[in-house]
């Protein structure tokens, strides 16, 4: 069906409004159910036994002896997961990963898995299992990694993008490279140029709903699977093909999810799930533990980053450059790809050029985390950007107003910009009382911006028009943070209905057409500009049956304020119908009343944001606490502002955690040391100030209402803003991150080193 | 594994219940009793998510052994709203938009009341070092403080 879904600067009567959430009273009462909430009839227990080397041979799996256990139904291996996956690498991968097969590849992947009747039997089948293992030389650092000395993860892996194609092969999974101009010509022009070497350490998500899923699979071959993810058709979709099923026989029901900032987007257990319950003819719940979360579902990247800058002494950035290295865990990713499109994006650049480079180390599967690469990429490029302002004498963000894309600008990632936020966020921040607000002793400032692309992809929305007048919007997107609140009041906006006439719920994938995952801040752009389309369906279809209770011609009846009516003076005088009135007689004029639309949402607007950070340090011992917090980004339109708010919020608050404390920390023996959340320490509500927020809404042309995804970009800026800030508290470059006490200790003394060196040299 | 037997009083009701002498009174809750409002998010006592109140007392119920409840009285977040009148806690977290998940809010609830039985006019500070067992990796925990500080005042009746 033709649909026209330009912005068109509509007047809103309830979008932009902040109504209570419909699943709010589930969510403080109890009755909400996640992944591990939902039980079946004879369920088992399922149990994962992990690697506990970082690179090893599995030589053998003997599991008679679990087999034999009283107690246990199934036990598997990567022998009941054939290779099913047909040249496909990337499946492939996710099958290895899934799974060990020849190779345990790092400290907690799976090498086996049970069904029991209770956790205890399934614990104690799991010691029963033994494998043998022959351990190899591991490598977990980024940088070490890509040395020709490194122990090689895959015989069969030689570098993507390079030609000549490498006859030898290496952890150096993939080059990528982007930019225009020629940055030689541009260095030539700089009268500063700024050179420095960053390193981030590695993060969790940190959802706090571990992974959990109730699989059960009939000898009929058909099964469902109730579990918490970001995108329940996929994790179908990929389920199915790992294990042979029709996609039609595995019926995937959503449940609330307890957090997933990107973490959910992959499967990791739910095969095993699967697997377990085929073979045991009994439904088999698997719920992953802290430590399992942190040792086998996605992290993010540790990175090692190169940036060098050249501006002219007014202000004017000549070139810019990035090299960027990203470790993916044991597979092929797209996170330095990512990292070297976002690096320039905020600016308006003649010459640039970003090379990426995906490597392969002994360390869990990467995997999406809110805006993924973007936040290290930033961190090092902003922290430069501020040095080359410094050194130039102007202005930190004067300098970067000068220098921001503006429309029409090419992006360093190719495409040109239309309408975007970047240059009023800088002006926003550039006069927020914020920037001018006096700080006190070991007190420092910082700011930064971030960028992220947002994205679209397919989508399958059904709107229905009860019989009662109430509508239902069914939607296949996951909602993580409020979006069936948003939908709701989409509905309403263009239905002419009140928000608590309108329920939405996410649908299971029996009951829509394949819908994309909640990732790249996808959900209130594309599913919402779904329901936008859907309700004016539905529309056409009430105008319809008007048109037949009243007996004149379709053509004739307009649709305003919720009502049907007649068009004109000529289309006959009759009284407004109601939508309730018009679903009332439905029975009678042609049926149910619905609207239903599917696409591939194109044209999702790109999202910029500027931070303004205060931390005060303590030189004593190197702790650092963030004092203020101002968080300014463009949202297209927010639709629910309260639920944007916490999107800015909750972004910022990752970035702090990431900033300042949260790494990945692993041993000589290639063993993370803190797989929890006592070692592994994310902010709590004592580490925070309140976080204030600036929505500014420059309408994205290509949506209806104007909307921008928001989810992610917020995460964007936080590392590169804190460094910026300590930096200026410290007097002195912090290049590290996370900027923990000692890493900050370290840096102050030797500063001081340095300053007596050179006292003693003078 | 021989059961214990172990009569206890859950959100005022009496109820008995057979469980493993090892097995923390939050497996009890959710597996053996219904009760999945308290969540596992580490197991450890590290995040909060399984909090719940026994005899009065904040604690975590993955740290507490079914075993341990015996003559006990407990209190989870099924048993916070009185029938279909929410808590203040509770209406000021919806109204406030201090969820987004929500797995959490079960336990920032719990650990909230039990802070404002405390402290009925705590500052800004001591909502955040009181609540700072819980942890939410999704809102910053902004509009959390602000929640429990609007149900905080509508509770001393200000």
């Amino acid at each position: 069906m033709a649909y026209d879904t330009n912005y068109t600067g509509q007047k809103f009567k309830v979008v932009g409004t902040r109504p209570l959430r419909p699943d709010g009273v589930d969510k403080v009462t109890g009755r909400a159910r996640y992944g591990a909430d939902a039980f079946a009839p004879g369920q088992l227990v399922g149990r994962v036994l992990r690697s506990p080397h970082a690179h090893a041979k599995i030589v053998k799996i003997d599991t008679s002896k679990a087999e034999r256990l009283a107690g246990v139904k199934a036990v598997i291996t990567s022998a009941d997961l054939p290779d099913l996956t047909n040249g496909d690498q990337a499946m492939y991968d996710m099958l290895v990963n899934c799974m060990a097969r020849e190779k345990a590849l790092y400290d907690g992947h799976a090498v086996a898995a049970v069904a029991a009747i209770d956790a205890a039997t399934a614990k104690k089948a799991l010691k029963l299992i033994n494998v043998e293992y022959k351990v190899l030389p591991h490598v977990t650092d980024v940088d070490e990694a890509m040395k020709p000395s490194a122990p090689v993860l895959h015989a069969n892996m030689f570098t993507e993008g390079v030609e000549p194609k490498p006859a030898k092969a290496s952890n150096i999974a993939k080059r990528t490279e982007f930019g225009h101009g020629d940055v030689e010509a541009g260095f030539k022009e700089a009268d500063v140029i700024v050179e420095r070497s960053f390193r981030t350490e590695q993060t969790h998500q940190g959802y706090i709903e571990p992974h959990a899923c109730l699989a059960n699979v009939g000898p009929d071959g058909q099964g469902e699977m109730w579990v918490c993810t970001q995108g329940h058709f996929v994790y179908r979709n990929h389920c199915a093909q790992l294990l042979g099923m029709d996609a039609a026989k595995l019926r995937v029901t959503a449940s609330e999810i307890g957090g997933g900032f990107g973490g959910k987007t992959h499967i990791w257990a739910e095969p095993l799930a699967l697997a377990l319950s085929r073979k045991a003819n009994r439904p088999v719940k698997l719920v992953m533990t802290r430590d399992e979360v942190f040792k086998a579902s996605g992290p993010t990247s540790s990175t090692s980053i190169d940036v060098k800058i050249g501006a002219t002494k007014d202000g004017r950035i000549t070139a810019a450059t990035a090299t960027l290295r990203y470790q993916g865990g044991p597979f092929l990713g797209i996170w330095a790809e990512l990292g070297a499109m976002t690096s320039y994006a905020c600016y308006d650049l003649k010459n640039v050029k970003t090379v990426g480079y995906e490597v392969v180390v002994n360390r869990p599967k990467v995997a999406a985390y809110r805006a993924p690469s973007a936040p290290m990429a930033a961190f090092a490029v902003e922290s430069v950007v501020d040095e080359v302002a410094a050194k130039i004498g102007m202005d930190a963000v004067e300098f970067r107003i000068k220098n921001a894309a503006k429309e029409g600008t090419k992006s360093s990632y190719g495409p040109t910009y239309g309408p975007i936020g970047i240059g009023p966020t800088l002006e926003a921040a550039q006069n927020h009382p914020h920037m001018r607000a006096p700080l006190g002793k070991n007190q420092g400032r910082g700011m930064a911006c971030g960028f992220w692309f947002n994205f679209g992809g397919q989508t399958c929305t059904s709107l229905n028009v009860n019989p009662d007048g109430s509508v239902t919007v069914a939607v296949g997107t996951i909602d993580v943070g409020g979006s069936r609140a948003s939908m709701a009041l989409i509905a309403a906006e263009e239905l002419g209905v009140a928000y608590e006439n309108v329920r939405c719920v996410v649908a299971d994938t029996s009951s829509l057409g394949h819908n994309d995952m909640s990732d790249g801040s996808r959900v209130t752009f594309s599913s919402g500009m779904n329901t936008v389309i859907a309700a004016r369906n539905a529309k056409k279809v009430l105008c319809q049956r008007a048109a037949k209770m009243w007996k004149i011609p379709e053509d004739a009846v307009t649709w305003e304020d919720g009502h049907a009516k007649p068009a004109g003076a000529n289309a006959g005088d009759f009284p407004p119908l109601s939508l309730k009135e018009i679903a009332a007689a439905a029975a009678n004029t042609g049926g149910p009343i619905a609207g239903h639309n599917e696409f591939v949402a194109d044209g999702a607007g790109v999202s910029f944001a500027t931070h303004i950070c205060d931390v005060e340090l303590d030189p004593e011992t190197g702790a650092t606490r963030v004092i203020r917090y101002t968080v300014i980004q463009d949202a297209g339109k927010a639709i629910h502002p309260s639920y944007v708010e916490g999107q800015y919020q909750g972004g910022a608050a990752q970035g702090i955690g990431w900033a300042l404390n949260e790494e990945y920390v692993y041993g000589k023996d290639g063993r993370l040391q803190n797989a929890g959340f006592l070692d592994y320490r994310i902010p709590v509500c004592s580490d925070l100030p309140m976080i204030d927020t600036v929505i500014l809404e420059i309408p994205n042309p290509n949506h209806p209402y104007g909307v921008r995804g928001v989810g992610e970009t917020s995460i964007v800026p936080p590392l590169a803003a804190i460094a910026n800030a300590v930096s200026n508290a410290a007097g002195v470059r912090m290049t590290h991150i996370p900027m923990s006490p000692p890493r900050i200790l370290k840096a102050l003394d030797d500063k001081k080193a340095r300053k007596a060196a050179k006292a003693k040299a003078a | 594994m021989s059961g214990v037997h172990v009569s206890t009083t859950i959100n005022g009701d009496p109820i008995d219940f057979v469980c493993d002498p090892d097995e923390p009174l939050l497996d009890v809750l959710r597996n053996r009793l219904g009760l999945t409002g308290a969540k596992e998010g580490c197991g450890t006592g590290d995040c909060g998510a399984c909090s719940i109140t026994l005899d009065g007392e904040l604690v975590c119920s993955c740290l507490v052994l079914g075993a341990e409840a015996e003559g006990r009285k407990i209190e989870t977040i099924e048993g916070m709203a009185d029938g279909d009148k929410l808590h203040p806690l509770q209406r000021a977290f919806i109204s406030n938009a201090a969820l987004q998940c929500g797995i959490c809010t079960p336990g920032f609830l719990i650990a909230a009341k039990a802070l404002l039985k405390k402290n009925k006019n705590p500052t800004e500070e001591e909502i955040r070092f009181g609540l700072a067992g819980n942890l939410c990796r999704c809102t910053g925990y902004d509009k959390i403080v602000r929640a429990v500080q609007e149900a905080a005042k509508e509770m001393r009746g200000a």
